[in-house]
């Protein structure tokens, strides 16, 4: 088989394009928090850029897509990755694209999974221990997580290598459970175990920058066509068809939660409709190749309306999933998972399956119940056991008065704004213990 | 001399400042505040959740003026800064030793 120009080139920009979402969910979840934590917030993506890129030529793909392994993970033949140089991409079939294309293709995914759980744990944890968390969590569990659901072994159906939820049939055509569902188990288990921020639920914690927010979603979106589109692995057909998707979806996202917040709480909001629109591109992640667009558009809207309730669900049930991590990525991922049940059609996707509503029965929503459940329990356990080990060796929470005081300055030695010149770094700037020793030699 | 002292709405300060000039008054300070009377604050919703805020955002100026002119300054401010409506603001006046100006080392009315 030749190299596709068209293939190669499409896959190498919506690997750039995934790769924007991490700053993106930077951006996304920065202007949530408040002014004194804005940067680390940012910077635990940033991190997660590092260690996952770094891991992921380690062992991760190998892990992940290695050939060598079982129904839970790839072996570690592939360690190091330059084996790959001038191989085609081989996953259930080989595609006409480089196999170092499809490696960094899927690297991006596995960084905004790490990325993405951060939003939890807003404003108290240890960059340590953040550090510590993001390289053990994705070797542990994401990267035998995609084994199980991305890797198709030797055919499209499955086989012998393949992920035991691949060959299961589960469909989960951009990850939906291995990244949404995944992510957002692991940011409950770890918030269970961390803890409340000081002050949970009754001190005001409003969103320092709802401009930022809607710069993240915006992000988000752009980014997404990568994700769910790129998934084709190739310039084609069902390509067009995800990215269709998941542009409908997302509008309907957008208009499924406004509509709750204007019935319920009486206004539309801007955080709303950037959460309307994640919402909605959760949903269909899983289903954009496999449903037609007004079952693309049915699964943005249900899935706006119900994570725009699921976010509530923090305040009765005491959890403090600081940016709804569990409200929209976990709730989002298992309805989109689920309505794949009822909305998928071969009508699309001739490698897909006919949901409950072309005429194929329950079967289809039991085998993605499957897809669902086990994700969400095997994060959520080897999560929390993680975060216990955590919490007593290098601890998982910075101290009380840190927090209080602001995560940005005691663990960054550094402040998002410099909005007035009698802050820290305006006319008092000689003032700090740094700044002091330099004020003293200029004079 | 008198210190006067406004609370005003923020939206007001262009008004309050305009009518000031027109009354020869050379200097001011202004500082962003935030406070409540009888308007109290207001709700704001994120994602479901309602947060009362009730301090609500005010503008401070304030103006040293000599004694003779007080009612005339806080006649310009009230009636610059007032819409009617309920948060329009308060206005004190209370009285002032000396003032030195800083470039010069004059005492009093000379400073103003």
């Amino acid at each position: 088989m030749d190299l596709s120009a068209g293939d190669t080139a499409w896959v190498l920009t919506a690997a750039a394009l995934v790769l924007l979402m991490t700053p993106g969910v930077a951006f996304f979840y920065g202007g949530m928090v408040r002014v004194k934590s804005v940067l680390n917030m940012m910077m635990m993506s940033f991190l997660a850029l590092g260690i996952v890129g770094i891991l992921w030529v380690a062992f991760g793909y190998s892990i992940a897509f290695g050939d060598d392994g079982n129904g839970f993970m790839g072996g570690f033949s592939l360690a190091g990755l330059g084996q790959l140089a001038g191989k085609l991409a081989d996953n259930g079939g080989t595609y006409p694209i480089p196999a170092l294309a499809f490696c960094m293709f899927q690297l991006m995914f596995a960084i905004i999974t790490v990325a993405l759980i951060s939003g939890a744990v807003a404003d108290r944890m240890k960059f340590l221990a953040w550090g510590i968390f993001a390289a053990v969590w994705v070797t542990v569990v994401y990267f035998p997580v995609a084994h199980w659901v991305f890797d198709f072994g030797d055919s499209a159906l499955g086989g012998p290598g393949a992920g035991w939820l691949a060959n299961l049939g589960v469909l989960d055509f951009a990850g939906g459970t291995a990244v949404h569902i995944n992510a957002g188990a692991a940011g409950l288990a770890l918030v269970i175990v961390m803890g409340k921020r000081i002050g949970f639920g009754k001190v005001p914690m409003k969103p320092h920058s709802l401009p930022l927010v809607v710069l993240g979603a915006s992000l988000l979106w752009f980014g997404w066509f990568g994700f769910n589109a790129g998934s084709a692995l190739g310039a084609n057909d069902l390509a067009a068809v995800a990215f269709t998707n998941t542009m409908v979806a997302t509008s309907a996202g957008v208009l499924g939660w406004l509509l709750v917040e204007k019935l319920r709480d009486g206004h539309a909001t801007s955080l709303g409709a950037a959460s309307g629109a994640v919402a909605g591109l959760v949903a269909i992640t899983p289903a954009c190749a496999y449903v037609a667009p007004w079952g693309a558009i049915a699964i943005g809207a249900i899935a706006a309306v119900i994570c725009a309730f699921a976010v509530t669900l923090k305040y009765k049930l005491g959890y403090d999933d600081s940016l709804d991590v569990v409200g929209v990525h976990m709730v989002g991922g298992i309805v989109g998972c689920l309505l794949i049940g009822f909305f998928a059609t071969t009508g699309v996707n001739s490698l897909g399956k006919d949901g409950l509503f072309y005429g194929g029965g329950w079967g289809v929503f039991g085998t993605q119940a499957i897809g669902a459940g086990a994700v969400l329990a095997y994060s959520f356990v080897i999560t929390i056991i993680l975060a216990v080990i955590l919490k007593y060796t290098v601890k998982l929470r910075v101290s009380h008065d840190d927090e209080q005081s602001g995560i940005d300055l005691a663990v960054h030695a550094e402040s998002a704004y410099e909005l007035g010149d009698t802050g820290g770094g305006g006319i008092f700037a000689g003032i700090g213990h740094a700044g002091r020793i330099k004020a003293e030699e200029l004079s | 001399m008198k210190l006067i002292t406004a609370i005003i709405k923020p939206f007001k300060l262009e008004d309050v400042k305009n009518a000031l000039e027109g009354r020869g008054v050379h200097g001011l300070t202004v500082s962003e505040a935030s406070g409540f009377g009888r308007q109290r604050g207001h709700t704001e919703v994120y994602r479901g959740a309602e947060y009362t805020v009730d301090l609500v955002p005010k503008v401070r100026v304030e103006i040293v003026v000599d004694d003779e002119a007080v009612d005339g300054v806080v006649e310009a401010i009230t009636g610059a800064a007032q819409t009617g409506k309920i948060g329009d603001g308060k206005v004190w006046v209370i009285p002032v030793e000396t003032v030195v100006r800083v470039r010069t080392g004059e005492r009093g009315s000379a400073a103003l």
